[in-house]
């Protein structure tokens, strides 16, 4: 994986809104304090952020509203410009292209979704399907074929002659995701795209976000506010306060080792077993030989094993990818993780 | 003490007691010009014999002023004299005016916070201020100073119409000349290019409304007019070199064509009910003998309500897409659209000439500005979100704007097509009075003959025409595609098939229908055309009926009539007339300080200021007197029945049928009736405005009552409010910001009939616009007529809109 270029990266990209905002950038020497731009009247809303993402992994980028979450969304999808810095997507600089072929980029290599779905209103939920492709030239004939395709892709069968009115927010938003892959985008951009569901149809569509996600393995940009969500979906994520990345790495990393007192007051309410895996909590196979006949994968989230390890006298080993034993987890360990005491756990991860 | 405390607790009563108490003042210090102005032009009368001076001086001034007498300049506004700056102006205003310009500029620069990029950032702002500072300085405060003090020599202002006039005078006959071949004199002549610009807009539009008509009830007759226009402009005689051949002599199309097409083309759009809509309105033409007049107007509405759309999403887009364009063209369309009817036609009269397409014109320019508002409205309502998703699915400009904006502002653009229609409808009488044939001329007609029960088929006519043009575009703007059907040739193209089958099945008709009818006494193939006039007619019945309405309730009508007249209207009209220019200012720039602050003040004084410098000020007293009265009793009995029919649901939807029907319907068929009753009064014309104007307030009484949130109601019941508890202070106080923009629209509909009701002589500022209109037009003074109405408009909008704002705002609804 090393060896191949991140698809999406990002080299202290700046957005600064107001009149002079460059001028002022230029002045400040790469030093950017929020507040001294904020006298001039110009906002932060991305300071200096740098980061890759790989092919197929997905980036959660996290924050509060007003932390310049979607605009650093947006500037890699240049839907605006950022101030300064540079983007490459697949190694091409973004911001060197001239419209015509960033118009040519988004319409075989972008797609997005979009909070309140922006589904077009005139259009039944077929022909949104169909307007990226029908945007760029294919005929009625393909591009309402490939259209249906996603229509049972997305699980929409039936409704295809729907308005975008007469359907739920879940389906609605089922229709920009559908819409969103038509072109089979390699870079998918999500804007807080469960945000405005309730909490069951949000739980509902994200289980269905994993389950395209492991069908398409996309690249893939996903913008919330909702920490549980980041945590629950991310490969990594990417704090943002003010405009600045605080930490970016793996949910496990960032629950037990945030970095600053930020982070660490978003994690304090998490439940330790619905991020850590069997990894973080296993120890070294030791003299033992009297294993429980349970095997479990070094990947499980602790969650997902719990009730099983603890009915369990016995330690149970860990298999790795290559169903070889690494290690041992026992009922006490995960107890500790279940209730309590994170000194023990992190001696030990 | 504490009437005092009670006072400084609500300083906006306190602020409206001020004004109050120095308008009575300065109403009571007229002293010996009251007799003067409480007449009609006397004052000014008097100014042109000499027998009292426009203004006095200013140590005469303050001496009158302490003698309790207002000088002559503070009650009436003498007529403007420019200051000129180069020859009066003394060393002491060009270094004040230079001092404060100065000063400012030091005061943006010292409280800057870059001052470095001071200059940079800030230039327009220096020049455009530096402008404003210099000709406030030099020009403003000078003239005001030397108006109301110095000695009046010429009038600048009052000369604005001649100028106005003159200058189109010269822009269509003297600017820019070209020779032209003339046949008749066989040699060439000079024309204004601008005049044969304007006359080839005519004549391409004149084309359009032709060549439709001539397919709906032309025939050989409009061929001929339809060759007159080519023979106009180049002088070939078609029709002479065409006379024996076949085309030359194509019947129209008969009208059971253009019916049957009606149930298939409402059909196919929408289903059934449509459909029977459509087509039963085209046999209620038919049958009532205005097919003729009807399809001529429907002749020109396709010409213009199409251009004004086209027109109006242009200018939509341009505004849209660029923040200058929309920065002229919105005060442009506010002006455009508090304009009255009338003061349109003179500028069209002019530059266009008399006929169909002068009309069309005046039908154009009046509905396009609601087209081009509700397109920048609905483009500007569009989530950024839907543009962001456009532009991620890779459109270009070209399919962002047509394919994503338009389409997604589609319900705003489609309130504007509506209203395009409507509008277009609603010319359709006031342009016949520049030769616009149909039935909107036929109104008219019947107006002037007084026969009621003709102008209410024509005006239904014209109702039936509006609501099928506004159903039919709507159902095509929503109609669906099918992509799944695998359909056949004929079950694709059905029904233009059945068309195409009916259509000679009516063409066989009408041929049958030449021996059918050629015994019966008239000899009419009723098959092929009705003729005009000659079908049935309901009109005795109307007849009747206002008949008996006279001779039973005249005696009674009269008393009412005489006692409104002598004890309310007549001395309401003298006590406007009789205020003093200073005390009208003082009362409305009052009014708006109270409600918007020093800006609105400012904004109300300048309108005011410039209806009082034109020589129409007492005029536009009477509209105002006029649109106080109306304004009062509609928005009384709008929010009273509003608020009584709210309560009961099938009573709302009753009322707001109602509302519809009483706006689609021509405005000036309420004259009639009330004319009949009430004789050529004030009287009359106040009823037809308060019977228009009384819809706003209803309409918008049960909108804002029906909008108010059912928690809120349900909190109210639960603190055990009864009924009208609940009513009044509940659900009044929170749609009472909706309720005020029906005020608004209460406001400009009353304008609107105020000017209208000219047409049966009243004083005010309508009279003067007809006037102008029938004396063939001096361009200058109708459009600063249309202005002083326009602003009297604009000037009610401003306060009361920017009252809803802040109310609103105050109780957090949107």
């Amino acid at each position: 994986m090393s060896d191949q270029q991140p698809v999406i990266k990002c080299d202290s990209v700046y957005k600064i809104f107001g009149k002079n905002a460059e001028k002022m950038l230029q002045n400040a020497n790469g030093k950017v304090v929020a507040e001294e731009f904020q006298k001039a009247g110009c906002v932060v809303g991305v300071n200096n952020a740098s980061f890759e993402v790989n092919k197929g992994e997905m980036l959660v980028v996290m924050g509060l509203s007003g932390s310049g979450k979607s605009t650093l969304l947006r500037c890699i999808s240049r839907l605006t410009d950022a101030t300064a810095g540079n983007i490459y997507i697949e190694g091409e600089d973004l911001l060197a292209l001239n419209s015509k072929e960033l118009i040519e980029l988004r319409r075989n290599k972008m797609g997005m979704v979009f909070q309140s779905f922006a589904l077009l209103p005139h259009k039944t939920v077929l022909e949104n399907i169909a307007f990226p492709l029908q945007v760029k030239g294919s005929s009625t004939k393909d591009s309402i074929s490939r259209a249906m395709e996603m229509v049972d892709l997305v699980g929409l069968t039936g409704r295809e002659n729907y308005f975008p009115r007469e359907l739920s927010g879940g389906q609605q938003q089922r229709v920009g995701i559908a819409r969103s892959l038509a072109v089979e985008p390699d870079i998918w951009f999500l804007d807080e795209p469960f945000s405005a569901l309730d909490p069951l149809i949000r739980k509902e569509m994200q289980d269905e976000f994993l389950r395209l996600q492991a069908v398409l393995n996309k690249t893939i940009l996903f913008v919330t506010h909702d920490f549980d969500e980041a945590i629950r979906l991310a490969d990594r994520v990417a704090i943002m306060k003010d405009g600045i990345i605080e930490q970016l790495d793996t949910p496990a990393n960032i629950v037990l080792n945030p970095a600053t007192e930020y982070v660490r007051k978003f994690t304090e309410d998490v439940p330790r077993e619905k991020v850590l895996k069997i990894k973080s909590v296993m120890e070294p196979v030791g003299d033992e030989t009297d294993f429980s006949d349970l095997r479990v994968s070094e990947d499980a989230l602790i969650e997902t094993v719990a009730e099983a390890v603890l009915g369990d006298p016995k330690s149970v080993p860990v298999l790795n990818a290559n169903d070889d034993i690494v290690g041992v987890v026992h009922s006490s360990k995960v107890i500790h993780v279940l209730f309590g005491e994170n000194s023990t756990l992190e001696s030990n991860a | 003490m504490s009437f005092i405390n009670y006072l400084s607790e609500r300083p906006k009563l306190t602020q409206l007691g001020i004004v109050l108490i120095v308008f009575f003042i300065l109403m009571s210090m007229t002293g010996q010009y009251h007799d003067l102005i409480v007449e009609r032009h006397l004052f000014a009368k008097s100014v042109v014999k000499g027998e009292i001076q426009s203004s006095a001086g200013f140590a005469e001034s303050m001496s009158m002023i302490l003698n309790w007498q207002l000088p002559p300049q503070l009650v009436r506004i003498p007529e403007l004299t420019f200051y000129h700056p180069v020859i009066n102006t003394s060393a002491t205003y060009v270094l004040i005016a230079l001092l404060v310009t100065a000063g400012l500029l030091y005061k943006s620069f010292a409280e800057s916070v870059n001052k470095s990029q001071w200059l940079s950032v800030n230039w327009f702002q220096i020049i455009s201020k530096g402008f404003v500072g210099i000709i406030v300085g030099l020009l403003f405060i000078p003239t005001l100073y030397n108006w109301f003090f110095g000695e009046v020599t010429s009038s600048t202002f009052w000369e604005i119409p001649t100028m106005l006039e003159n200058f189109s005078q010269y822009l269509m006959f003297e600017f820019w000349l070209t020779p032209v071949y003339d046949p008749e004199i066989d040699d060439y002549e000079d024309y204004g290019r601008v005049r044969l610009f304007t006359r080839a807009i005519g004549a391409s539009l004149l084309f359009l409304i032709t060549l439709i008509r001539e397919l709906l009830i032309g025939g050989f007759e409009t061929v001929v007019s339809l060759a007159n226009v080519f023979s106009d402009q180049s002088g070939w005689d078609w029709l002479g070199e065409n006379k024996d051949k076949w085309y030359s002599s194509i019947p129209a199309i008969p009208w059971t064509v253009l019916t049957a097409g009606a149930f298939i083309l409402g059909y196919k759009l929408k289903g059934v009910g449509l459909s029977i809509l459509a087509g039963f309105s085209c046999i209620y033409l038919a049958v009532f003998g205005q097919w003729e007049p009807a399809m001529e107007t429907l002749s020109l509405v396709l010409v213009a309500a199409p251009v004004s759309v086209l027109l109006g999403v242009i200018w939509g887009v341009l505004a849209y897409k660029s923040r200058t364009v929309e920065r002229v063209i919105t005060p442009l369309l506010l002006v455009a659209q508090t304009m009255p009817h009338f003061s349109y036609l003179i500028p069209v009269l002019v530059f266009f000439g008399i006929g169909d397409h002068a009309g069309a014109i005046a039908t154009i320019i009046f509905a396009t500005p609601p087209m081009i508002r509700l397109t920048l409205l609905g483009l500007k309502r569009v989530s950024p979100e839907v543009l962001d998703a456009g532009m991620m699915s890779g459109c270009h400009n070209y399919q962002l704007m047509f394919k994503v904006l338009i389409p997604t502002a589609r319900r705003d653009i489609l309130i504007g097509v509506n209203q395009v229609i409507m509008q277009c409808l609603a010319m359709v009488v006031i342009a016949s009075f520049i030769g616009a044939k149909g039935l909107g001329f036929n109104l008219l007609l019947a107006l002037n003959q007084l026969r009621v029960g003709q102008a209410l088929e024509l005006g239904v006519c014209i109702v039936l025409i509006a609501v099928v043009l506004d159903k039919l575009s709507l159902a095509w703007a929503n109609k669906q595609t099918d992509y799944f059907a695998d359909l056949s040739f004929v079950e694709r193209n059905k029904t233009a098939l059945l068309f195409v089958a009916v259509f000679f099945a009516a063409l066989l008709f009408a041929w049958f229908g030449n021996w059918m009818f050629a015994d019966t006494a008239k000899g009419i193939n009723y098959f092929y055309t009705i003729p005009h006039n000659k079908g049935i007619t309901t009109e005795p019945f109307w007849q009747a009926g206002v008949d008996f309405m006279v001779s039973t309730w005249r005696a009674d009508i009269k008393i009412f009539n005489k006692w409104l007249l002598v004890e309310v209207l007549m001395p309401m009209k003298a006590s406007y007339l009789a205020m003093p220019a200073i005390a009208t200012f003082v009362l409305t720039m009052g009014v708006g300080y109270i409600i918007g602050g020093i800006r609105s003040a400012i904004v109300i004084g300048l309108f005011m200021l410039f209806i009082a410098l034109t020589p129409w000020w007492e005029r536009a007293l009477i509209t105002m007197y006029m649109l106080t009265f109306a304004v009062i009793v509609s928005v009384v009995i709008g929010t009273i029945v509003g608020a009584i029919c709210v309560q009961n649901k099938r009573a709302t939807k009753f009322i707001l049928l109602v509302c519809d029907t009483f706006q689609t319907f021509p405005s000036f068929i309420y004259l009639i009736p009330v004319i009949m009753l009430f004789g050529v009064t004030d009287t009359s014309v106040l009823i037809a405005v308060i019977v228009y104007a009384v819809i706003p307030p209803t309409r918008y009484t049960v909108e804002g009552l029906r909008n108010v949130p059912e928690s809120l109601l349900e909190a109210g019941d639960m603190s055990g409010a009864t009924k009208l508890q609940r009513l009044v202070k509940i659900e009044f106080p929170l749609a009472f910001p909706h309720i005020m923009l029906g005020v608004n629209q209460c406001v400009v509909f009353s304008l609107f009939m105020i000017i209208i009701g000219a047409f049966i002589g009243t004083t005010g500022l309508g009279q003067e616009i007809m006037q102008q209109l029938f004396s063939g037009g001096n361009i200058g003074s109708g459009l600063i007529l249309g202005l002083c109405v326009a602003f009297i408009g604009l000037a009610v909008d401003h306060l009361i809109q920017t009252w809803a704002t802040k109310r609103r705002k105050l109780l957090g609804i949107d």
